[in-house]
């Protein structure tokens, strides 16, 4: 999959958020106030690391398995539904 | 819209959802069994997918084989219910999106079932501190799903901190995907854990016993410290957790002074207990009590046709929860539990007692809090910010105050802050005329607009 066009190797079944944390990515999003945030709960229920995956926004990484060819775009500035 | 009305309909394909419809399917019942994530297995039985079979699952998952035995049933997963239409005197109509999560374009389905069984399980609570937002500090279940599904270590030098048996496991799935582990840390002190852990040795189940002490083993082998009266009152760093600030705590939880030590760390795994995920129960109709659904002892609620098995009923582990979605299968298709299956349900129903006896929340904890630690994680509200529009306004409305300070209402609906707003504003106010409306979330889940409508435009 491409992360923000750069190249990560993930393995078959692995999340998004797997793929990006075993590529040693801790955060990918920032907060409207510009704090950063990546995997907390783990399980879908925070949102604190939603990306925008093949161009819809607010995907849960940790919930969304990375398929092959995946464009993945790192949110900057969300917060509710943005 | 066809609207598909099996005989028994079963929400949450974890420990408490596949043996309520196993059971439910051996009673003769049309049973359809669903679930939101792309697996069967729940938060407890996690592991890689099909698609990575991998040789030791055994090693990280205690009952290995009884999931084996109850996943070889037909599971719809990908199906996320969203909405529970409610009728009060039967059981609801249930909308479902069925497709790759938070996807666009989903196939809606649309079940009135002739009884429900919900089983939607806990998540996670996480007490705020300073610098619990930083990228590095996890909730504890975060790093076990990583961990087991994923073969992820969150970090290298990590310290599981909170309240509960939990916080062993999770310290055990670190050690076994190559995490050092720098210590455990449980609030509660040992008085507390000897006297709710040692009463009635007879009614703790023999093998909860030995799990338990299993993972106290890993520990002591490793020399990994389980500290009592322990806990992490701050995280540190700038873009990432490279610190933390421990201290004791009281039998209250108050953080005692001058005890405060620093400890580096690259990642922080922490978890105070789990609140029942109870939001499509509550919008079926069902009472609840301190965010658990009641039910009575064949796991019926209060609305008829409607039952509720596992966590959602109130937090007592993965036997509890098939014991009693045992039970609730077999009632749900028309059948009565014999008595060594009530019996069975019972002795898990002590242990899940004993669990908040041992290691229930206690209010000191605000001691660690500071005017501006984020409560709202999603709304970037502090704890300053929420005493303040307590103080403004003078409202002592809980709806009032989190529309003023906007605490809870960001997009994971106060599923992680809901509580702790509530309990806070609890004592900004001096007592709040609604309380306990955190559990009540119109739509189960995040629904994209153009999906809504397309859903709508099939509904008659
Ligand atoms: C993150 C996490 C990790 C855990 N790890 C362990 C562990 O390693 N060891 C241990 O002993 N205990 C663990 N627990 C405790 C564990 O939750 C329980 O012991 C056990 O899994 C409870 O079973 P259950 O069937 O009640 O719920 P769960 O196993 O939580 O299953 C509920 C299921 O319902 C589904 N669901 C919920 N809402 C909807 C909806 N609206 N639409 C469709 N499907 C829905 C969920 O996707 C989930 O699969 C963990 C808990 C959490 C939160
Ligand atoms: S980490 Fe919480 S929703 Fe993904």
């Amino acid at each position: 999959m491409f992360v923000d066009g750069v190249p990560m190797a993930g393995l078959d079944g692995q999340t998004v958020a797997g793929v990006l944390m075993a590529n040693g990515r801790l955060a990918w999003r920032t907060t409207r106030a510009g704090r950063p945030r990546g995997v907390f709960c783990g399980i879908g229920v925070c949102h604190d690391c939603l990306v925008t995956i093949n161009g819809l926004p607010d995907v849960r990484a940790c919930q969304r398995r990375a398929v092959d060819g995946d464009t993945i775009a790192t949110e900057t500035g969300t917060g509710a539904q943005s | 819209m066809t609207v598909e009305t099996p005989d028994v309909l079963v929400v949450g394909a974890g420990p408490a959802g596949l043996a309520a419809a196993d059971a439910a399917r051996r009673a003769g019942a049309q049973v359809v069994l669903l679930d939101a994530a792309a697996d069967a297995g729940g938060q407890y039985w996690r592991h890689l997918p099909k698609e990575r079979p991998a040789a030791h699952e055994r090693v990280l998952h205690h009952g290995w084989d009884k999931f084996t035995a109850l996943r070889d049933q037909e599971v719809l997963t990908d199906a996320q219910v969203w909405l529970a239409e409610r009728h009060d005197d039967r059981p609801p109509t249930l909308h479902v999106l069925v497709g790759a999560s938070d996807g666009n374009g989903r196939t809606p389905r649309t079940f009135a079932p002739k009884a429900l069984v919900l089983a939607t399980g806990a998540y996670e609570r996480t007490l705020p501190f300073p610098g619990w937002d930083l990228p590095g500090v996890f909730t504890a279940g975060a790093a076990q799903a990583l961990a087991k599904a994923e073969r992820i270590a969150v970090g290298q030098r990590v310290i599981v901190a909170g309240a509960g048996p939990f916080l062993l496991p999770v310290a055990s799935s670190l050690i076994r995907t190559g995490s050092t582990v720098k210590a455990v840390l449980e609030a509660n002190g040992w008085s507390r854990l000897r006297k709710a852990w040692t009463a009635r040795p007879t009614e703790l189940p023999r093998h909860k016993a030995g799990e338990l002490a299993g993972y106290l083993r890993d520990l002591a082998t490793r020399r990994i410290p389980y500290r009592a009266a322990t806990t992490i009152i701050a995280a540190h760093g700038t873009d990432r957790v490279t610190e933390v600030t421990t201290a004791r705590l009281d039998e209250q939880w108050a953080p005692i002074p001058g005890t405060e030590r620093r400890e580096q760390v690259d990642a922080v795994c922490v978890s105070h207990g789990f609140v029942p995920r109870s939001e499509l129960a509550v919008n079926a109709g069902c009472r609840t009590e301190n965010g658990a659904v009641i039910t009575d002892e064949n796991g019926l609620t209060s609305v008829p046709g409607v039952y509720a098995a596992g966590e959602i009923t109130g937090v007592g582990g993965a036997d509890l929860a098939l014991a009693e979605g045992v039970v609730a299968g077999l009632a749900a298709a028309g059948h009565h539990a014999t008595a060594a299956q009530l019996r069975h349900k019972t002795v898990n129903e002590k242990f899940a007692d004993r669990l908040e006896a041992a290691h229930g929340i206690k209010p000191g904890w605000t001691g660690w809090m500071t005017d501006d630690t984020i409560v709202c994680r999603c709304e970037e509200v502090t704890a300053g910010d929420l005493r303040a529009g307590a103080e403004a306004t003078g409202s002592r409305g809980l709806r009032s105050l989190k529309l003023s300070t906007r605490a809870g209402l960001g997009v994971c609906q106060g599923r992680t802050c809901g509580r702790t707003v509530e309990e806070l504003l609890h004592r900004h106010t001096g007592g709040l005329l609604d309380p306990g409306r955190t559990e009540n979330r119109p739509l189960a889940a995040f629904v994209r607009m153009g999906e809504l409508a397309a859903a709508e435009k099939e509904t008659p």
